[in-house]
């Protein structure tokens, strides 16, 4: 199964890169793959790169590859409950990195720790220090991952679907949060969600994923107002938009999403696509060029606009 | 207190009132177990439903949305108030009266995956409320079951198979047809979708007003996506620590919402619009919710609202009619016949 398929992008210093794409889609996994924490086996990264400022992380040792993580390209996960150690307090997790990777000792580690929860908005993070996860909401638990994730100043943080259990109130404070830190410390992201939405208000580049690729990849706002790939585009039609009304029914998307186990043959969207002609069930479309940094890989790209 | 919304032209029938329904989980604690305090999870909320309408019901998690729908149609005992559903209330029905009742009542869960029992077939899932009520024999069941199926959009050849076969949106549209089963008039949605995939929501959607246009149904749609709310509502709810501070039909609260959560919420919402993304203002609130076990004093919002003043902390604001037909609980927001 190639849960993700030869996909390939960059990220520029300081940029943010929106990952956009259902469950089973392979978003979650380009991510483990990058950071090598993809278990092997049963996993295994057959070919590729990962270049980070022009080393290939692929080809590491693994005592160097955890030097990079945490300390360089750090990662947030989706539930914080399942990330955070329940039986250790949350000031010793981040202590934790920090001592490993900055060779601080203790003392400066527990002030360097309250600095980091007051940063992402903990109150009182005096006090907090010493509690455990069990004590923490469940935003204030993504706020201390948050933290765990910031503590070294990494130049990459990927963040992997980090609000979608949360609530937009708090979806936002977080959002804002992780914007200004950007700001401030001038670390690129990968956002890796399936929410259109705050991709739009965050990332300078999206990448859409389907079955294990990308389909369509650009600049935020081509993406968003001319896209080329029929998925994109179905995506944006099928939410609702603050012009439609009741019992006017919603673009939706044909179909489900696909099994990777067995992929059809040619383009993996050609089952559900309403621009769906015989070339697409025989061959697979490459990723080309429709417009400045903008790709997408659809045979029919030309006929596709909003 | 609501009172009904007395409208001119036609005035809309009524077919749930829910009236001051409190429900508390008592906290015990020690050896003896002594009750030192309750969760109030739904504190005191009143509303109507008209028939046929679909009634919207936000809020962020923890807020008490799912504790009311599930005390609407008694999943919970409520600890106080009424629901009266067609004329009779329903809060102190016997369970023999009630299990009757129940027929017209139905619920669809947000786990398409926990909702389902994974050891009975999709003919006996959607068959089982006929034979609850012993309303067919064994062939009419099948053909029942089959035309149920067909209604929500699925293959009848699929009843023999199990939910594991099916997707996430497959499950829920089972779900759906367990529950229109024994045509009933009401039915509580308790986020629907929020399980499945943004493809797969649309479907869901369109489905859910496609069978309110052919049966007359009346939905409550809980959720906490509010563009999806705003598109399938005709009215709107919401709740904040067991409370409803603000009830309106929908395009009056996304043009003109009245309370201050509602403005920050609706704030919060992302737009897939890079363009609208940029110039955006957002209300960021500070904080968490407080626990429902330990409301703080005063207006519930006080402790995270932006334009909080003095009387906040120290009085509860009563939901108001601020306009005909919007309601409203803020120190702040006062009916229009008051001030003008």
């Amino acid at each position: 199964m190639h849960a993700v398929d030869s996909i390939s992008y960059t990220l520029d210093e300081g940029d943010t890169v929106g990952v956009v794409g259902e469950s089973g889609c392979g978003k979650s996994v380009h991510a483990l793959s990058i950071m090598r924490l993809i278990p092997t086996p049963p996993g295994k990264i057959d070919h590729g790169e990962v270049l980070f400022r022009g080393r290939n992380l692929l080809e590491l040792r693994e005592d160097d590859m955890r030097r990079v993580r945490g300390a360089e390209i750090a990662m947030i996960f989706q539930d914080p409950m399942t990330s955070l150690n329940p039986v250790r307090t949350v000031g010793f997790q981040i202590m934790e990195t920090l001592i490993l990777h900055q060779d601080m000792d203790k003392g400066q580690a527990r002030a360097r720790t309250e600095e980091l929860l007051t940063m992402v908005g903990i109150p009182g993070a005096r006090n907090c220090v010493d509690d455990y996860p069990h004590q923490f909401s469940g935003g204030m638990r993504q706020r201390a991952m948050i933290a765990m994730g910031l503590s070294c100043n990494p130049s990459i943080l990927i963040a992997d679907e980090p609000t979608t259990a949360l609530d937009v109130t708090i979806q936002a404070q977080i959002v804002e949060l992780v914007k200004q830190l950007q700001h401030k410390i001038g670390m690129a992201v990968i956002w890796i969600t399936h929410d259109l939405g705050i991709i739009a208000g965050l990332a300078q580049r999206v990448n859409v994923m389907y079955a294990g690729k990308i389909v369509e990849s650009g600049p935020v706002k081509s993406i968003y107002g001319d896209p080329h790939h029929p998925y994109t585009l179905g995506l944006l039609q099928s939410l609702p938009s603050h012009g439609t009304r009741k019992n006017e029914r919603l673009f939706s998307i044909a179909g489900e999403p696909p099994d990777l186990v067995d992929l059809p043959a040619g383009c993996a969207f050609a089952p559900r696509c309403r621009y769906v002609v015989p070339r697409c069930l025989k061959e697979v479309p490459p990723l080309e060029e429709v417009g400045y940094g903008h790709k997408a890989a659809c045979w029919e790209k030309a006929r596709i606009s909003r | 207190m609501i009172e009904v919304a007395t409208n001119d032209h036609n005035t809309p029938e009524v077919l749930l009132r829910v009236k001051n329904l409190k429900k508390y989980f008592p906290i015990h604690r020690g050896v003896f177990q002594r009750h030192v305090g309750d969760v109030k999870a739904v504190d005191g909320v009143s509303f109507d439903v008209y028939r046929g309408e679909t009634l919207g019901v936000v809020g962020e998690s923890g807020c008490g949305k799912t504790t009311m729908g599930r005390t609407i149609i008694r999943i919970y005992e409520p600890t106080e108030g009424q629901v009266y559903f067609d004329g009779t209330d329903i809060a102190t029905l016997k369970s023999r009266e009630m299990r009757e009742l129940r027929r017209s009542m139905q619920m669809i869960f947000q786990d398409p995956y926990a909702s389902l029992n994974p050891r009975m077939s999709v003919e006996r899932i959607v068959g089982e409320p006929l034979e609850v009520f012993h309303l067919a024999n064994k062939e009419e069941r099948k053909q029942r079951v089959a035309r149920l199926l067909e209604l929500v959009g699925l293959n009848p050849n699929f009843m023999t198979r199990y939910p594991h076969e099916f997707s996430g949106g497959q499950r829920q549209r089972i779900g759906l047809a367990r529950s229109l089963a024994l045509n009933p008039s009401l039915i509580v949605c308790d986020e629907p979708i929020s399980a499945l995939d943004v493809s797969i929501q649309a479907q869901v959607i369109n489905l859910l007003e496609d069978l309110q246009e052919q049966l007359g149904l009346t939905y409550i749609f809980i959720a906490h996506d509010l563009s999806m709310v705003r598109h399938i509502s005709n009215r709107v709810a919401v709740m904040y620590l067991g409370k409803i501070v603000e009830l309106t039909d929908q395009d009056t609260l996304y043009a003109n919402p009245l309370h201050p959560y509602t403005e920050a919420l609706l704030s919060a919402i992302p737009v897939p619009d890079p363009i609208v993304e940029e110039q955006r203002h957002r209300i960021l609130l500070e904080g968490d919710l407080p626990s429902p076990a330990n409301p703080p004093k005063g207006c519930n919002f006080s402790t995270r609202c932006p334009r909080k003043v003095d009387i906040c902390s120290e009085v509860e604001p009563e939901i108001v009619e601020v306009e005909p037909g919007h309601f409203c609980a803020c120190h702040l927001v006062q009916p229009a016949a008051a001030t003008s």
